[in-house]
């Protein structure tokens, strides 16, 4: 549902390569995020305070950076961040690294830290690998459209915490089911803990998505006359939606409750990864980058 | 400024010697008293807990061998004679004395290495003698570091996290699963001497909700009166499973009294959430193909042992990164000490090259009628600026710079040099 009105598939964008790699906030931004997970590590391994400030400290640095880099791109090809599918994935990387920073926060627990940066970098290269490529603006833009593109990003950022949250409780439920809570497992937060976060976060998500697909559909409304035109990645999003409102009940029922909940919601972020990659890429004819 | 420390703790002296040494609150408030009054010490401590006596302070700066003093003291003190402390107690001076405190606060010279009690225990202290008033600056800088030290260990290491107990495991296992327990339940299955243990540290850790079965009635009811829990009588503990989160059982009895059927019920009755069975019989109590039950997590005492015996393991390789955190406060209070140390110097040289100015003054302008007495202030205010200059840089260079008074170690030697009197700063 967020993305990029497409202009004729065969490369009408200009091909003025603005914004590469070398781009000194994108090294600057990469090494700082490396450097915090580094810390994070270290902080897991061996609990220190300098280890933990430290880490927390250069993402925040980090994140400085990447809106930096986020802003540079963006007055270089003269386009949003998510008017590109790159440009998206780095906001989400962005986004994905602020939520993050706000659970931290929230619950004082840094154990999670390893587990999230990783995607966040890898995202961040995904986007900044490839060079930046001017595109031409959608046929409208406005507050709607940035509300309805930024919600379902955070959306999505919301859910991929909850998804790294499930992927941590089915691991410690293993090794406490086992008996196998090795040095790691007394540092991770307690099972009900990251259940709860992880519902927390796909509550966030399910409100952000459902309020970003409120916003979509007004604004095609505006644009066209009509709220939606058969465009798969509508029915996608909105089937991303349900399941994850499914989560939200299911986890709360004595069937599902516990591992089985986790596992869910691992399986609802494949759909997540589908719709961002193959929805957009190949079947969506409104929502394509290119 | 000197510090001494006198003292024995259960690795040099029997717990008969222990006990003999041991100071009650009114005996420590005397023993800090009579040391002052004797004019031994000028700040002194008394930490005595059921493991160590020890006695820190801070004497007169005119005393010598104020330890073998102090060390009389405590003997006559406690009517022993010196012969019979021969080997138990021990002496540090100075750096040894701080690194000393700084290790027991952080639970490095505990008998249950990392135990958190110490801390208490060495906070308790310090606040009686600061209300009394029998420390000083010396003490009250060096408890004030202990007790930060003890708090950045505990924190920064897992010296102190990970238990050491089976009774304490399995509370923190619980933990691990339920997160905080303020608003947990707990079923305790036994009343013996076991099951004590865990009952005590579920209210410690802060659950409130305790139901207590026992096939004798009165032990339950007397476990229960004590930590504010509710009696179930034994025929009822099939329905009971229902109500809690975590079972602790120890009872003796040959076969398991909870089930895998028993368990499915109450996990169906209890709408599937997590439940932690801690089983601490032997020979158990729970049916080992109850850990397959989905949500369950099944502990026995063999596994509650291990993760002892891993944690203690764990608490070992930890006493590096205690003692680096240690070694920097230690340095840090050195620093400290020599800086005070460097401003009593100085300020004393200062005063006395002041004296000797004012009588040199009045010395040669008496050969001097001549001079006016605009002439004379000016002769005496140009002499105070030289010496303020000469005494100025050096002091200071001797403040701003640790390495400088690293090198001038022996502030003493100054004193004698320059025959300064030796007053307290």
């Amino acid at each position: 549902m967020f993305g990029q009105w497409t202009f004729a598939a065969g490369g009408t964008c200009c091909r003025e390569c603005v914004h590469k790699m070398t781009s000194p906030y994108v090294i600057a931004t990469l090494l700082f995020y490396a450097a915090s997970l580094a810390l994070y590590i270290w902080n897991l391994r061996e609990p220190s305070r300098a280890a933990g400030i430290g880490a927390t400290s250069f993402l925040v640095i980090g994140l400085g950076l990447h809106y930096l880099a986020l802003l540079a791109r963006s007055r270089l090809i003269h386009a949003v961040p998510y008017d590109d599918l790159f440009g998206s994935l780095s906001l989400f990387a962005w986004l994905l690294a602020a939520t993050y920073l706000c659970l931290e926060a929230i619950h004082r627990r840094r154990a999670v830290g390893p587990f999230v940066l990783p995607i966040v970098i890898g995202v961040f290269l995904l986007a900044h690998l490839p060079e930046a490529r001017a595109v031409k603006a959608p046929p409208a833009q406005g507050p709607l459209f940035a509300f309805h593109v930024t919600l379902n990003i955070l959306a999505y950022s919301a859910f991929a915490i909850s998804f790294v949250l499930s992927i941590i409780f089915l691991v410690q439920n293993w090794r406490l089911r086992n008996r196998k809570l090795g040095v790691v497992g007394w540092r991770f937060p307690a099972l009900d803990v990251l259940e709860r976060m992880a519902r927390s976060s796909v509550l966030i998500g399910c409100i952000s998505l459902a309020a970003g697909m409120t916003a979509g559909l007004i604004w095609a409304h505006r644009l066209e006359g009509k709220y939606w035109d058969g465009d798969p990645k509508v029915i996608v999003t909105a089937l991303i939606l349900l399941i994850y409102v499914g989560y939200e009940f299911l986890s709360r029922t004595a069937a599902w409750r516990g591992a089985r909940a986790s596992a869910l919601c691992i399986f609802n972020f494949m759909f997540v990864i589908f719709s961002y990659s193959i929805v957009n890429r190949y079947l969506s004819h409104f929502h394509r980058y290119f | 400024m000197e510090i001494v420390l006198i003292g024995l703790n259960h690795r040099t002296a029997s717990v008969d010697l222990r006990e003999r040494l041991a100071f009650t609150p009114e005996q420590a408030r005397e023993a800090a008293e009579q040391l002052r009054s004797r004019g031994i010490l000028e700040e002194s401590l008394v930490l005595s807990t059921c493991n160590r006596s020890e006695l820190y302070g801070v004497p007169r700066e005119d005393a010598t061998d104020s330890a073998g003093a102090v060390e009389l003291f405590v003997a006559s003190f406690h009517q022993l004679s010196l012969i019979e402390l021969n080997g138990s107690l021990y002496r540090h001076r100075d750096s040894q004395a701080v690194r000393h405190l700084f290790r027991v606060s952080a639970g490095l010279d505990s008998m249950l290495l990392g135990e958190a009690e110490i801390l208490g225990q060495v906070r308790d202290a310090y606040q009686i003698a600061l209300d009394r008033g029998e420390t000083g600056p010396v003490l009250n800088r060096m408890f004030q570091a202990a007790l930060e030290v003890g708090k950045r260990v505990r924190s920064e290491t897992e010296l102190g996290t990970r238990p050491v107990s089976v009774a304490f495991s399995g509370v923190k296992l619980a933990e691990r699963i339920f997160g905080k327990l303020n608003n947990h339940r707990a079923l305790i299955v036994g009343a013996g001497a076991t099951s004590e243990q865990v009952v005590r540290h579920l209210t410690d850790r802060g659950i409130k909700q305790l139901r207590v079965l026992n096939r004798t009635p009165e032990h339950a009811v007397d476990l229960a009166a004590r930590f504010g829990g509710e009696v179930v009588p034994w025929e009822n503990l099939s329905a009971a499973l229902d109500w809690p989160d975590l079972i602790v059982t120890s009872v003796s009895a040959s076969e398991p009294i909870l089930t895998r059927a028993m368990i499915e019920r109450s996990m169906a009755a209890r709408g599937n959430r997590a439940l932690l069975l801690i089983d601490l019989g032997v020979p158990r109590n729970v049916a080992s193909d109850v850990g397959d039950i989905y949500n369950t997590y099944l502990y026995n005492i063999d596994d509650l042992t291990e993760i002892v015996e891993q944690n203690k393991k764990a608490r070992v390789s930890e006493i590096p990164r205690a003692e680096a955190i240690i070694d920097e406060h230690v340095e840090k209070f050195l620093h400290w000490q020599a800086g005070v140390a460097a401003g009593a110097v100085l300020g004393d040289l200062r005063k006395k090259l002041v004296a000797e100015r004012e009588a040199f003054v009045q010395e040669r302008l008496a050969s001097m009628p001549h001079l006016s007495d605009a002439d004379r202030a000016q002769v005496a205010a140009m002499l105070q600026e030289l010496l303020e200059r000469v005494i100025i840089t050096p002091a200071e260079r001797m403040r701003g710079i640790p390495e400088l008074r690293r090198k001038l170690q022996n502030f003493e030697a100054i004193r004698d040099l320059f025959r300064l009197d030796r007053e307290k700063p």
